[in-house]
């Protein structure tokens, strides 16, 4: 069979970088031009598939950001530089970045969910005149679990960047540094329009409600906002049904929804 | 073109199929029923007709010869893929009109929907030829006429029995078998029009989603997956990878059957889960077999075969459960329209007031 889509190709690890004790960035030498938002499939044979957000990319390289929970996880965070994994993709609708032209954009991402958004962000930083603004909130468990340290540090110097996290340690938090939830930094936002403002929000289920009805109450409209939501996935082709919410499947209309839409799904 | 087959030129025809064609219809499995000593009927390859059980329901649907239970969709080596050798023998399936609709239904989900067709089931699906297996009278717990899947036609020849032989409308390329082997015989299928039980489909079932009435289902439903398995319709699987034991470096990827009302359908690393609760599995399977399905593709994907009503172990009924969404919307209708007297009424006598 020529057609078959769930054949996934071999592709090389360019590098591999810690970020915290459970996550990993890897760059993968392959050339798959996605869409800010979308996934692949990662697999490693006779371990397992799972789908994993892509962080970047280049024209000719992909980079994930995973996080060891499990079984595949567990046994992609022992690979190394020159090791193979295998891929198929991209999956998925991304963020429409052309909605966010001109206007003043709020990211909020919580942990992991930071991963989905930024490449959005690079792309507003490589051309942060096509934006009103930018404002990224990021929240973190502990100083321990930020997640792109350098990155966080050097879009601060263009963008408002506050991170915050759920509790503080012995490692420090970039400036501004806030501690507790990041629906919390939300009712103090510059929020000069709210009809010139659009916001993406990605993270745990119960951090993107809330962090959404505070963004409701600072005058924003259902529809100006869009959350990446997280569904098991097993085939990530709209056939295994696992992501299905309704009439929807998560892997072929998501992960990334505009939240008038999210929020009337019923699980 | 209408057939009279006699069953020794019936199972003459299938021989000569037989280089040709893998035929299966539903047989006998003794001793393998629900209850000790009982027979179960589920599908395998026949040689003859005698083999066919023509007076009662299949437990298992025929999904199984075009989506099978447990797939291997490739082998590894260390660096290379290779997917398994297929028969390329054409495939023959008796099954009755409920169940030919159902393929159609596998084909939405399985060729249609996402922008790739499943690549294992289009190679099959594209050898397959169907019997139709005319059904007089219902089973009981079937509801296919209230579904609209009591009619099917797709079929290469139906077949009924009939004295000892078989009444025949032949189609397509087997027109000369029959020919030679039967005698003609004007002969149209009957279809069933009407059932003891008929089923009732609300129109927007998702409006009661939040309705105590799921409770039910959450003390009751033991999350055996077993409707899952036997509905005609249900293709949901998970993909899973094997290595072997003698050699790790070498394994396979396999896909194997996955059911929305069995434990940990919906869980995600880390702990967190969707539909813990059977009764909102309840919920999410009946509103996706009678109006999720239908949102996207335009017909429901349940085919009112009645086979997950037979095979719970807990006497949940699927019917029983459609049918009281609709009255549900029957009686939220008739309290809104009591309202609407009600506010009207009394506009009436402000007027007389005035
Ligand atoms: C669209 C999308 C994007 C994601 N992006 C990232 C990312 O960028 N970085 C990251 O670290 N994680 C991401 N995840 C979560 C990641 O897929 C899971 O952590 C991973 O599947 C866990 O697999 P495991 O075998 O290590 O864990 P186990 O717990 O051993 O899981 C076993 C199986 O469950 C399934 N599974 C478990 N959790 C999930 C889940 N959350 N989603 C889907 N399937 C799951 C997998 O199929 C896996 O084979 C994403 C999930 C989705 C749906
Ligand atoms: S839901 Fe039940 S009655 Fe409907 S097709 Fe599936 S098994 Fe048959
Ligand atoms: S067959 Fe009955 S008990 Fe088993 S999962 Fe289905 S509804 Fe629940
Ligand atoms: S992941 Fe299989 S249908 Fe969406």
């Amino acid at each position: 069979m020529s057609n078959n889509p769930y054949l996934p190709f071999r592709a090389p690890i360019l590098s591999k970088t810690r970020q915290t004790a459970v996550d990993w960035t890897y760059h993968i030498g392959c050339s798959l031009n996605p869409v800010p938002g979308q996934f692949v499939e990662v697999s490693l044979p006779g371990v397992g598939e799972c789908p994993i957000s892509i962080s970047d990319f280049t024209p000719d390289s992909v980079e994930l950001t995973i996080r060891r929970v499990g079984k595949v996880t567990e046994n992609l965070s022992r690979l190394e530089e020159a090791d193979y994994l295998y891929l198929r993709g991209p999956y998925g609708q991304g963020f429409p970045l052309e909605q966010f032209a001109g206007r003043h954009l709020i990211i909020a991402a919580g942990g992991t969910g930071l991963a989905p958004v930024k490449s959005v962000i690079r792309h507003f930083a490589e051309r942060p005149e096509t934006l009103a603004g930018l404002t990224i909130l990021a929240g973190f468990k502990s100083p321990e679990d930020i997640l792109f340290r350098p990155e966080l540090e050097s879009w601060s110097r263009s963008f408002d960047v506050q991170v915050t996290v759920d509790q503080v340690c012995d490692v420090p938090v970039p400036s501004p540094g806030h501690v507790g939830l990041i629906t919390a930094l939300i009712p103090d936002l510059a929020i000069p329009s709210p009809t010139n403002t659009r916001a993406i929000v990605v993270g745990p289920p119960a951090m993107m409600k809330f962090t959404c009805a505070e963004l409701l109450r600072r005058g924003l409209k259902e529809d100006q906002i869009w959350v990446s939501l997280e569904r098991r996935m097993s085939c990530g082709l709209g056939k295994c049904g696992h992501c299905r919410v309704g009439s929807t499947h998560v892997c072929l209309d998501g992960p990334v929804f505009n939240y008038a839409k999210a929020r009337k799904l019923v699980d | 073109m209408g057939s009279l087959i006699e069953a020794a030129a019936l199972d003459e025809l299938l021989r000569l199929l037989k280089p040709k064609y893998r035929i299966y219809a539903p047989v006998r499995l003794p001793g393998k029923g629900r209850f000790s000593d009982t027979d179960l009927i589920g599908y395998a390859e026949i040689n003859r007709s005698r083999d066919i059980v023509f007076n009662e329901r299949s437990y298992f649907s025929p999904k199984e010869i075009l989506f099978p239970v447990n797939q291997t969709l490739f082998y590894f080596t260390e660096s290379q893929w290779r997917e398994p050798e297929t028969d390329d023998r054409e495939i023959l399936v008796f099954l009755r009109s409920c169940d030919l609709e159902a393929v159609k239904r596998l084909d939405q989900a399985l060729l249609h929907n996402g922008p790739y067709p499943d690549s294992y089931y289009q190679e099959a699906r594209a050898k397959v030829k169907f019997v139709l297996m005319e059904c007089q009278e219902e089973f009981e717990g079937c509801f296919c006429a209230s579904m609209g899947t009591n009619e099917s036609r797709d079929y290469a020849f139906s077949i009924r029995p009939e004295n000892g032989a078989y009444l025949c409308d032949v189609r397509e390329d087997l027109e000369e078998l029959f020919g030679r082997l039967g005698k003609p015989r004007e002969h149209e299928p009957a279809f069933v029009r009407e059932h003891k039980n008929p089923v009732r489909l609300p129109d927007n079932p998702e409006a009661f989603s939040e309705h105590p009435f799921w409770r039910e289902y959450s003390e009751r439903c033991i999350a055996c997956g077993r409707c899952n398995v036997v509905c005609p319709t249900c293709s949901c699987f998970s993909l899973q990878d094997i290595f072997y034991d003698d050699n790790p470096k070498v394994g396979e990827r396999r896909r194997v059957w996955a059911g929305c009302q069995i434990d940990g359908f919906a869980d995600l690393a880390g702990g967190h889960s969707y539909r813990r609760d059977k009764g909102e599995r309840m919920r999410y399977k009946v509103l996706h077999k009678i109006y999720h399905f239908k949102e996207h593709f335009g017909v429901n994907l349940c085919v009112g075969c009645g086979r997950c009503d037979y095979a719970c172990p807990e006497y949940i009924s699927f019917s029983r459960c459609v049918n009281k969404l609709a009255e549900l919307e029957d009686s939220t209708k008739a309290e809104a329209n009591r309202k609407l007297g009600d506010t009207s009424a009394a506009v009436e006598v402000k007027k007389d007031v005035k």
